[in-house]
């Protein structure tokens, strides 16, 4: 490990994955397919996009005029606002790859995830310049901020939909198809862990009331 | 010794964190309060301070007041409809905090059969000396002048419009400045009952604007011939009490409003109603105009806030009487809460069942109809600033506001309207990036958005030069390195230098 971090090769395949990205958002289709079939992406280069996703998510919250965002200090935990991306992210690589897996698809749980983060790069590229815009517009001129801004993520929405596609070597249509099938199996996990949390937290609750029963009693 | 000291020290530490926490405590519940940009309460220093509450014995009356329901202010007289006892109390604000009696009007003089009351509900007075008197179950609007001398009455509509069927009762009216007579009737349900200056019914004014939505628009579409006749689409309007104000707009409020419908914003409890009877009330608030925002069942009190009266101040600042918690709730031209005040129970500065409110000058009057009394609030500072900055600004004098609202918010630093009032002065003093510091610690955008644009096209025009070198430096130089390189490689490879 520290080894590869001393030789230089290491820093320039880093790189050069990384602006493998650029190429890969105005080239979905192509770029996806290099992607792990030719090995030109690389875990290193998903998680420093995911990262950059994160770090511009909690930017936007700071530096964005108040016309466009306004943020009640009080009501934020900047941890349960992570995890509101990594939480989906997990349950949505996870989702994919289990059911994917089950009806021929070619890519792995690694792939699934390095995909959706490459997937990701309109949404820091474009938000951080946005972060900068919301400051030299007024309302009359919002829309443009509300189009570019949301214009971001459908982009991101269509590259991971594509990535998807030629990750696993499907056809559009089993695509979609699938991609439903992911945003029902991400409920159904949410669902299930939802009642496994109630119930331990039961459970717990009636032996820690028993524990206290026998202590007044004694 | 020593030892001793710090003992004592540790003792006086402790007990000024004890006050200090037991003051941090009394802060949190107040008489007096506002709503901030997210709809928290801030409780506010009191705006208002009561005078006196004036029963029948501070009065100086023999005969107690019995259920009195109209108030009517009139330069320093006010008039009180003693409605249990079918009489009208005519009384002077003197300037000892006093209500002094003036008569009692019992019965009058003129040519017609019935010369006293019957459960008279309200009252106007008029500049030029008339009153007009709801004698509500003699079903008449009486106009008499000054010496109690009959003049005329209005009686019930002959007209197809009005069912002939109802009894006609009169319950709160007012008169505009051409002697027009605006009435509330009960079981009138289109609007307000308005008569000519000669006694003739002109129609009703003021009822809701029927609008329907695509949601309607689908049952119809479905409906049979009967159903749709059923869902005829009529908005029942029963004004509760209504005031003129003195351009001649008439403040009318209902309490025949859906908790729903306040919730999503389309109930209108106060409206301002023009010439045509269009509600023009501005509501550019952060919240509509509903009085309180939570409404929490407790203390055997539920659901929205009613608002059974209103008055307005010159100012354009009105001020709605909430009859479930005995509140009172001022709001300005731009339909933002200035604050709100009151409760229900037997305290000075609360009520228990308030049926009127009118206001003399600053002061504020509300009639108690359970407690037959009335009520007298004062501006204390706080108040008498907020209307003073308003009024300067009305009046022009922007610097002048400004100066106001600051002390306003010397007093008051979670008062959101100071903030706002403050940058608007300086956005009219030109100084424009102050200003936009002040309305983005309130999140005002549309203030902020107005003093950003100017500030942009000064700061555009200051670095004019800087901007134009910029993009000389980002596009036209490369363009322009570009093309000598260019140049100087066909020179270097042309083939006359070839050797």
């Amino acid at each position: 490990m520290v080894t590869a971090l001393k030789k230089k090769e290491t820093y320039s395949h880093y790189l050069a994955t990384l602006k493998f990205s650029l190429y890969c958002i105005t080239h979905p289709l192509d770029g996806f397919w290099d992607l792990t079939h030719e090995k030109r992406g690389s875990l290193a280069a998903a998680n420093t996009i995911l990262i950059l996703t994160l770090v511009c998510r909690i930017m936007k919250l700071q530096f964005t005029s108040f016309i466009f965002l306004q943020v009640y200090w009080e009501g934020i935990n900047i941890f349960l606002y992570l995890a509101s991306i990594l939480f989906p992210l997990a349950l949505w690589c996870l989702g994919n790859w289990g059911l994917t897996t089950l009806f021929d698809g070619k890519g792995t749980l690694k792939q699934v995830y390095m995909a959706t983060c490459y997937g990701m790069t309109p949404y820091p590229l474009l938000q951080f310049p946005l972060i900068l815009f919301s400051n030299m517009v007024t309302v009359d001129e919002a829309a443009f901020y509300i189009v570019l801004s949301s214009f971001s993520v459908l982009w991101a929405a269509v590259l991971i939909v594509s990535a998807m596609m030629e990750i696993h070597e499907y056809t559009m249509k089993k695509t979609i198809l699938f991609t439903i099938g992911s945003l029902l199996a991400m409920l159904i996990m949410v669902f299930i862990l939802l009642l496994f949390f109630s119930m331990i937290s039961q459970g717990i609750a009636y032996f820690v009331s028993l524990f206290r029963e026998i202590m007044f009693r004694m | 010794m020593n030892k001793r000291l710090k003992r004592l020290g540790a003792l006086v530490a402790g007990i000024l964190l004890f006050a200090a926490s037991s003051m941090m405590v009394s802060a949190e519940t107040g008489y007096t309060y506002t709503y901030d940009y997210w709809g928290d309460v801030q409780y506010s220093p009191d705006a208002y301070r009561v005078v006196g509450v004036y029963t029948a014995v501070e009065m100086g009356l023999e005969k107690k007041l019995s259920f009195p329901e109209g108030l009517f202010v009139h330069e320093d007289m006010v008039y009180i409809c003693d409605t249990g006892n079918n009489r009208i109390v005519e009384l002077r604000w003197t300037g000892e905090e006093k209500l002094e009696v003036k008569r009692i009007i019992e019965e009058f003089k003129g040519n017609v059969e019935k010369r006293t009351f019957a459960s008279p509900t309200d009252i106007a007075v008029t500049d030029d000396g008339y009153l007009y008197i709801c004698d509500k179950n003699n079903e008449r609007i009486l106009k008499l002048d000054m010496d109690l001398n009959y003049v005329m009455e209005f009686t019930k509509p002959g007209d197809a419009n009005f069912d002939q069927s109802m009894s006609f009762l009169p319950n709160k009216l007012t008169v505009d400045s051409a002697g027009r007579v605006y009435c509330v009737a009960v079981n009138v349900n289109k609007g307000l009952v308005k008569y000519e200056a000669d006694g003739e019914f002109s129609g009703f004014v003021g009822a809701t604007p029927v609008t329907y939505d695509w949601q309607d628009y689908i049952w119809k579409k479905f409906a049979t011939k009967e159903q749709r006749a059923q869902m005829e689409s009529f908005v029942p309007t029963e004004y509760d009490n209504l005031y003129m104000d003195h351009e001649g707009f008439i403040y009318a409020v209902t309490t025949n409003v859906s908790a729903a419908d306040l919730d999503s914003g389309d109930a209108d409890p106060i409206r301002k109603l023009n010439l045509m009877g269009n509600n023009i009330l501005i509501q550019n608030g952060n919240w509509t105009v509903i009085g309180d925002l939570y409404w929490g069942e407790a203390g055997g009190y539920k659901g929205p806030s009613l608002m059974t009266d209103v008055t307005a101040f010159d100012n354009d600042v009105y001020v709605g009487l909430d009859k479930v918690r005995g509140r009172l709730f001022a709001y300005d031209d731009q339909g933002r809460m200035l604050y709100a005040f009151g409760g229900s129970g037997n305290m000075d500065g609360c009520f228990r069942q308030p049926a009127a409110i009118d206001h003399m000058g600053h002061e504020l009057l509300v009639l108690d109809s359970l407690d037959s009394s009335v009520t007298v609030f004062t501006p204390t500072e706080f108040g008498s600033l907020i209307f003073q900055a308003i009024e300067q600004f009305q009046a022009g004098d922007y610097a002048g506001s400004g100066e106001t609202w600051k002390k306003v918010m010397a007093l008051n630093g979670n008062y959101d309207l100071a903030y706002i009032g403050i940058g608007r002065s300086l956005v009219r003093q030109k100084e424009y990036r102050e200003a936009m510091d002040y309305f983005e610690l309130k999140f005002d955008d549309d203030n902020y958005s107005r003093a950003f644009k100017q500030y942009r096209k000064e700061w555009v025009e200051d670095h004019i030069v800087w901007i134009f070198l910029l993009v000389f430096a980002v596009l036209v130089l490369p363009l322009g390195v570009g093309k000598v390189r260019k140049i100087k490689n066909e020179i270097d490879t042309a083939d006359i230098f070839r050797q």
